[in-house]
C-alpha cells in the first residue's frame, strides 16, 4: 500500500497548466477514495498479537485532469465501473473529492459549502441515467420544475414562473397542458425530456448528462440526443456527456475523453480519436464496435480483467493488459502528454515511439 | 390513515376513487367490516356526553347502593343501567364510553408524539448520517432496551413524589401520552430511517442537491412523502400498541385514575369482583377493548398488504 501511494503520488504533480485559457471548467489531480472498512470499530483487527487499524479503500477515481471548453460537449467514455460517473457527480459537487481540485470559471468551487455553492447551481446543471428514478414520484411536473425556479428566483411572481415552466416545457416537446400530471403517466422519453427542462429551466450554461440515454428505447434515442444537441446550439451550452456508447460519442461529441480505472487515458477531438487512436486501450476499445461492414477482422483483444479498483496494479493501470508493456510500465504513471495534433495520451509508449 | 384522505379537495377525492387503495378496500370485506366497526367506536366514544345517559364523572348521578347491578338480561336488572353498575354504583354503559374515550385519547395521543419525534429523527438519521445516524440510533437502543412499564413506573414515581398524586390524576392522560410516546418512538425512528435508507440514494434526491435546495427542505419536501406508506402501516400497529399498553398500565394501576378510567382501568378495578359473581364489570370492557385493538390491527394488516412495495409498486 505505501510503495502504491508514493508512485501515486508522483502523478499528482499538475503536469499541465496549457490550455486553461478558454477554459469553462478545469479539473486538477482529482481523486476519489470510497472507504470498504466501515466505521471505527469494524477498522480494528488482530494482527501479530496486535491491535491494529486496517483501512481499504475503493480507489474510483486516481488524478484525474481535464479541461472543458466554453461551448463544447465532451463525452467521457470508458467502461462500467472506471470512474466515469464520479468524475460527473464530484464536479456537481455531489461527492467531496478526496484529493485535487475543481475550478469552475477561474473560480475554485469543490471546497465550496452547498450555500455557497448554490450561484454555480444556476450555472451548471445535471441530467441523470434513470428518467425513471430521477422525478420524484409524489410531485406533478409543475410541482417538478417550479421548484428550481422558486429557488433560484425568489423575486419572480407567480405569473413569471408560470411563464417560464411553459416556455422550458414547449423547449422540451412537452405540452404545458401536462403539468398537472405525475412522472409515472409519462413514458421513459418523455420523462427524460422533462428531466432535460428541470435542468435547462435555471438557464445554466454547463450540462453534466451521466448516460443520458442508457436508460432509454433505442428507437427514443436519438430524440433526446437531438433535443440535447438543439438546447447546445440554442443555448450555447457546453456539455460533459458521460456514456458508454461510442456511436452517441462520434454523433455528439466534439472532443472526447477515454477513462480506464479511474484515470483519463486519452483526450483529443472526436474525429481524430476515431481516426487515430493512439492509446493501446482506446485502440482496443474502438477496435470493439460491430460494424456493419467488416473489412476490418483484426478486433484487439485483451487478455485479463480489468484489475481491483482496491489494489491499484503499480505504474500504469493499464500494464496488466496491455500489448505494449515494458518495465517501465510497470514501475511509473504515465501522464497527459500532448502530441503533435493536441491530442493528449497517457502512456509511456507512446511517449517513447514504440507505438 | 385511510379516514384522513378521504377528505379536502374533490381532485384528491377523486386520486383516491382511483388508487389502488380503494379497488383494494372495496374487495376486502375484513377491511370494510373493521373500519365500519372503528368508526362506530370513535363515534361512540366521542360523542360521549350525548350517547351517555348519565355522567360517570360527576359524583351525584352515583349512587352506592345500586353497586354491582347485572347487565339487562340477568334477572335483578335494574332497567335504568342496561349494562348494569360497577362497584361504585356508576353506569357501566356510560363509563365505557367515556373509558373508550380515553383510550383512544391516549392512544392516538402517544402515536402522534412518537410520529413526530420518530419521523423527525429517523428522518435526520437516515438523510444525514455519519454522526448524527450513530448517535440518534444509539440513542434509539438505549430507549428500547427500558421497557415501557419501567418508563412508566420511574416516571410515575417520580412525578407522584415531587408534585403529589392529586397532580398526577389531575394530568394523567396528559401523562400517559407523554410516558407511552417517549417510550415508542424509536420503532417509528428505524422505520422511517430504513425507507430514508432506500430513498436517499434515489436520482431525485440528487436532483434536488443539484438543485441547490437545502437539506430541510430535501428531508421533508421529497425524501418525507416518499416514505409515508411505511408510516401509515406502522401507525396503525402503533395506535393498537399505544391503547394495550395504556390498558395494561392502568390495569397495573400506574394509569388512569378510578375517577376517570379508561378501559383499562375499568378491567382492573373489575377484576377484583370477578370471583363475587359480578363478571360484567371488567369482561364487558374487556370486550370493547379487544373489539378496538383488533378492528385496529385486522386494518393495519390490510393496509400493510396494499401499501407492500414487493406486492404493488406505486
Amino acid at each position: 500500500m505505501n510503495a502504491q501511494a508514493e508512485t501515486l503520488s508522483v502523478t499528482s504533480t499538475p503536469t499541465q497548466n496549457e490550455e486553461s485559457s478558454d477554459s469553462l471548467l478545469q479539473i486538477r489531480g482529482l481523486k476519489k477514495r470510497f472507504s470498504l472498512s466501515g466505521d471505527f470499530l469494524d477498522q480494528l483487527r488482530f494482527k501479530g498479537g496486535k491491535l491494529v487499524r486496517h483501512q481499504e479503500y475503493v480507489h474510483a477515481i486516481n488524478g484525474v485532469n481535464l479541461d472543458i471548453k466554453r461551448g463544447e460537449a465532451l463525452c467521457v467514455v470508458g467502461e462500467s465501473g472506471c470512474g466515469k460517473s464520479t468524475v460527473a457527480r464530484t464536479v456537481m459537487g455531489l461527492i467531496t473529492p478526496s484529493e485535487g481540485e475543481i475550478h469552475y470559471g477561474g473560480e475554485r468551487i469543490d471546497h465550496l459549502s452547498s450555500r455557497q455553492l448554490l450561484p454555480y447551481r444556476k450555472r451548471m446543471q445535471m441530467i441523470f441515467q434513470n428518467p425513471y428514478a430521477s422525478l420524484n414520484p409524489r410531485m406533478t411536473i409543475q410541482q417538478t420544475l417550479e421548484e428550481p425556479l422558486r429557488l433560484h428566483h425568489p423575486d419572480w411572481n407567480q405569473a413569471k414562473i408560470l411563464d417560464k415552466v411553459g416556455d422550458v416545457m414547449r423547449s422540451v416537446g412537452i405540452d404545458p397542458d401536462w403539468g398537472k400530471r405525475f412522472g409515472h403517466e409519462f413514458s421513459g422519453g418523455q420523462r427524460q425530456r422533462i428531466a432535460i427542462a428541470r435542468a435547462l429551466a435555471v438557464d445554466p450554461e454547463f450540462i453534466v448528462a451521466d448516460e443520458p440515454i442508457s436508460a432509454l428505447d433505442v428507437s427514443i434515442q436519438a430524440q433526446v440526443l437531438n433535443l440535447l444537441m438543439d438546447a447546445q446550439r440554442d443555448r450555447n451550452l457546453t456539455y460533459l456527456f458521460i456514456t458508454h456508447d461510442l456511436a452517441v460519442v462520434e454523433h455528439f461529441g466534439t472532443r472526447v475523453a477515454v477513462m480506464y480505472l479511474g484515470t483519463v487515458c486519452e483526450v483529443a477531438t472526436t474525429a481524430t480519436l476515431f481516426a487515430k487512436p493512439r492509446h493501446p486501450y482506446t485502440q482496443a476499445l474502438l477496435s470493439a464496435i460491430p460494424r456493419l461492414k467488416d473489412d476490418r477482422p483484426q478486433h484487439i483483444r485483451l487478455t485479463g480483467e480489468v484489475p481491483t479498483p482496491v489494489n491499484l496494479p503499480s505504474g500504469c493501470v493499464f500494464h496488466g493488459r496491455c500489448p505494449y508493456v515494458n518495465d517501465r510500465c510497470k514501475r511509473e504513471i504515465p501522464a497527459l502528454q500532448t502530441q503533435d495534433d493536441g491530442t493528449r495520451v497517457a502512456c509511456h509508449a507512446v511517449e517513447e515511439g514504440r507505438l | 390513515m385511510t379516514t384522513s384522505t378521504t377528505t379536502t379537495t374533490p381532485s384528491r377525492w377523486k386520486r383516491l376513487r382511483d388508487s389502488y387503495l380503494w379497488y383494494s378496500f372495496k374487495r376486502d370485506r375484513t377491511a370494510q367490516l373493521c373500519l365500519a366497526v372503528f368508526i362506530c367506536l370513535v363515534i361512540a366514544a366521542f360523542s360521549a356526553p350525548m350517547l351517555a345517559p348519565t355522567d360517570p364523572y360527576d359524583l351525584r348521578h352515583i349512587d352506592i347502593m345500586s353497586s354491582e347491578l347485572p347487565p339487562f338480561w340477568i334477572d335483578g336488572a335494574d332497567e335504568r343501567y342496561s349494562l348494569g353498575t360497577d362497584a361504585q354504583g356508576r353506569d357501566l354503559w356510560s363509563i365505557i364510553l367515556y373509558g373508550t374515550r380515553v383510550s383512544l385519547l391516549i392512544g392516538f395521543g402517544a402515536v402522534m408524539l412518537q410520529a413526530l419525534l420518530g419521523v423527525t429523527f429517523g428522518l435526520m438519521a437516515g438523510y444525514l448520517g455519519g454522526r448524527v445516524d450513530a448517535f440518534l440510533m444509539r440513542l434509539a437502543d438505549i430507549q428500547l432496551s427500558f421497557s415501557t412499564l419501567m418508563v412508566a413506573i420511574v416516571v410515575g414515581a417520580v412525578v407522584k413524589a415531587t408534585m403529589g398524586s392529586a397532580f398526577y390524576s389531575q394530568y394523567a392522560v396528559l401523562m400517559l401520552i407523554l410516558i407511552i410516546g417517549l417510550a415508542e418512538w424509536p420503532q417509528y425512528a428505524r422505520t422511517v430511517r430504513a425507507s430514508v435508507l432506500a430513498e436517499k440514494n434515489k436520482e431525485y434526491v440528487d436532483a434536488a442537491r443539484v438543485m441547490g435546495l437545502r437539506s430541510k427542505r430535501i428531508m421533508f419536501r421529497h425524501v418525507l412523502p416518499n416514505t409515508l406508506s411505511p408510516i401509515f402501516v406502522i401507525s396503525t400497529v402503533q395506535i393498537a400498541n399505544a391503547i394495550i399498553s395504556e390498558a395494561a398500565l392502568s390495569f397495573l394501576g400506574l394509569g388512569m385514575p378510578e375517577t376517570h378510567p379508561s378501559l383499562g382501568s375499568l378491567i382492573k378495578s373489575g377484576f377484583d369482583y370477578i370471583q363475587s359473581g359480578s363478571w360484567w364489570i371488567t369482561l364487558i370492557p374487556g370486550a370493547v377493548l379487544v373489539v378496538l385493538v383488533l378492528s385496529i390491527n385486522l386494518l393495519g394488516d390490510w393496509l400493510r398488504d396494499v401499501m407492500n412495495p414487493r406486492l404493488y409498486k406505486g
